[in-house]
């Protein structure tokens, strides 16, 4: 079994974000960059599924910039990844763009019985990126999955829908996984699992070497801006019945949200 | 001119507020206002569809589409989106919107913004702006190469007003070829609350680890019910496990932006403060003067939650006649 996982690197959740001074993204210097979240979650189980599945492969592969894009590979490698694929490509992809290289490398490999990524990146918060993947490579998804159950022909997944409910489905091999939180706990990549990650195998591929038109770039963003800056806040003195009162009265009369 | 189409979805019968916002925001553009509706029950849709803008009414009536099914709702969706050709459809970035638009973009090989939150219709434009880096700074989204431009909007973001029953649309149904399906959906477990999802919710109750334990969620719970709101929770809680993962309220839980949010016991850290700061009124309630969360609340309390808490509820019990 050959499955590939889809990563991306984001800058660390605690990054106090800064816009670029011609206002087409942020300010990347100095923010550090992670593996996303939910990322996290597809590698390790597919490592998971590897460790109990004698013969599986696991590969690695993300659309970045080859000046550091190549960490969030190397981090995967770590935690058990088998080989890691860097697709050199222009920051700030757009997710169309981004699906079709994706789909275009895995397909190029030689295909996948299980692509695995993350539900959403939190960088732009579009999930949209599995799912494109998945109609490229004309395989069925589900996103947001919290269980994930593997037989040679078929996965049944547990996905996490509103107001707390689940839907459980069975998808036919090959067929794409976009994970939740709670699928598993991601494990830390080990001192000689880093060590043994500096073996593996990563190549480059050029993003223009994937003959991608540029009528494939769909959605720009542009205008970046941080929110309008809130009034100070209003401390609400007096005792607990008093504050209790007089915030009630403020979200009546001066908020107007009750 | 051209057409503007609207995917709308319902719950017990009625439209989303969500899909309201919607409709309504659709018909000010001038432009022609298109609706679809998928489902067995989406004849009982038609007049409240109509009274909200919707002109032009498209139904796929099959009892198939009753439940979500990724596969079958692209296939459906697809061929009714060609036909009427709008050069912009809405639909909101509910968990059915945010998985199958993306699906259905690749397929039409358009683009698709998802998750935004300011909307404007203008001349046959479009334009919308999102939260990126959860909240941390927006941008716009700027469509090119793209025939249909797909926009899913966060709910409550779009005003509402009454709709107009005098006003109708007409209605067209369209078959289902049904593909053969790779996808089987073969249960769907009902979560217990019976409370607007967090993304959906106007006002949110959150709480954090200042709760010092799972079972005084029943304050909370009581707050909520005396507003009407959802009730979300830190990361802190939710790994604590506390409450479920469906109510962590941040950069990897949801991004919530209610009119009212009342964190109770939350300190505030970057990551929790990424999925609410967009939030219209802030509350916080916190013993410690220098939490964070005071810095992006609008009302804040200094006190005991354990005190505080429960005098609130009776406060808005009094003001709410519930
Ligand atoms: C990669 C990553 C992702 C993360 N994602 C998220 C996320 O999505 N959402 C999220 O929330 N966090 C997230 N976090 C965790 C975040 O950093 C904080 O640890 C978490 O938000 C803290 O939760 P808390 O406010 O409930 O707890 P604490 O920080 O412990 O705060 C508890 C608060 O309660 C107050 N308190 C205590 N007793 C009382 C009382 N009796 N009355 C009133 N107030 C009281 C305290 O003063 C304190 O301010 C993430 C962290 C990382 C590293």
């Amino acid at each position: 079994m050959k499955i590939f996982v889809c990563i991306k690197q984001v800058p660390d959740t605690e990054t106090k974000i800064k816009i670029a001074a011609d206002k087409s993204g942020i300010d990347t210097a100095g923010v550090k960059w992670v593996m996303n979240p939910y990322d996290e979650y597809a590698v390790e189980e597919a490592v998971k599924l590897k460790e109990a599945n004698a013969g599986a492969q696991v590969h690695v592969i993300t659309a970045g910039p080859k000046t550091r894009a190549a960490d969030v590979l190397r981090t995967a490698l770590a935690m058990g990844a088998d080989e890691g694929i860097l697709i050199n490509s222009p920051e700030n992809l757009d997710a169309y763009a981004t699906a079709r290289a994706l789909a275009e490398t895995i397909r190029a490999e030689g295909g996948a019985q299980l692509v695995l990524t993350g539900k959403l990146a939190i960088d732009d918060n579009a999930s949209s990126v599995s799912q494109m993947v998945a109609e490229f490579l004309g395989t069925p998804h589900a996103t947001v999955v919290s269980k994930l159950t593997y037989t040679p022909e078929s996965i049944t997944v547990e996905r996490d829908v509103e107001g707390g409910s689940k839907e459980i489905s069975q998808l036919q091999l090959p067929a794409l996984v976009a994970a939740n939180k709670g699928l598993n706990m991601p494990r830390y990549a080990s001192l000689p699992g880093i060590m043994k990650a500096k073996k593996k195998v990563l190549k480059e591929v050029e993003f223009a070497s994937l003959n991608i038109p540029a009528s494939d770039v769909k959605v720009k963003h542009t205008n970046f801006a941080l929110p309008a800056d809130k009034p100070p806040v209003k401390m609400l003195s007096g005792d607990s019945s008093q504050q209790a009162a007089e915030l009630v009265k403020l979200l009546r009369d001066e908020a107007k949200v009750l | 001119m051209g057409q503007i189409l609207v995917f709308v979805e319902s719950s017990k019968g009625a439209l989303k507020r969500s899909s309201i916002e919607l409709l309504q925001a659709a018909a000010q553009s001038g432009e022609t206002v298109a609706a679809l509706a998928v489902g067995s029950a989406a004849d009982a849709l038609v007049k409240e569809i109509g009274a909200n803008g919707g002109q032009e009414i498209h139904l796929i009536k099959d009892a198939s589409l009753d439940s979500y099914n990724p596969e079958l709702f692209a296939a459906a969706l697809t061929p009714v989106i060609e036909k009427v050709g709008p050069h912009t459809l809405l639909a909101s970035a509910s968990s059915l919107g945010r998985d199958l638009f993306p699906r259905i973009a690749a397929r039409l090989k358009t683009g698709l913004a998802s998750d935004c939150t300011e909307l404007s219709l203008q001349g046959g434009q479009v334009s919308a702006r999102r939260p990126m880096y959860s909240g941390k700074c927006f941008a716009s989204a700027e469509f090119e190469n793209s025939p249909v431009k797909i926009v899913l909007m966060r709910a409550n973001q779009l005003p509402v007003k009454a709709a107009d029953p005098s006003k109708t649309g007409t209605v067209t149904e369209h078959a289902l070829t049904k593909p053969d399906l790779k996808t089987l959906i073969k249960e769907v477990v009902k979560g217990t609350s019976e409370k607007l999802d967090l993304t959906e919710a106007n006002i949110i109750v959150a709480g954090g680890r200042g709760l010092k334990e799972a079972g005084n969620f029943k304050l909370l719970q009581d707050l909520a019910d005396a507003l009407g709101a959802t009730v979300g929770a830190s990361r802190a809680v939710v790994d604590a496990g506390w409450v479920s993962h469906s109510m962590q309220v941040g950069q990897t839980g949801k991004t919530v932006a209610p009119t009212l949010y009342i964190a109770v016991g939350v300190s505030g850290a970057i990551q929790h403060l990424a999925g609410m700061s967009g939030s219209k009124v802030i509350v916080a309630i916190n013993n410690d003067a220098n939490a964070p969360i005071f810095q992006k609340a609008t009302y804040g309390i200094v006190g005991d939650l354990f005190d505080v808490v429960p005098k609130l509820t009776e406060e808005f019990r009094k003001v709410l006649h519930h």
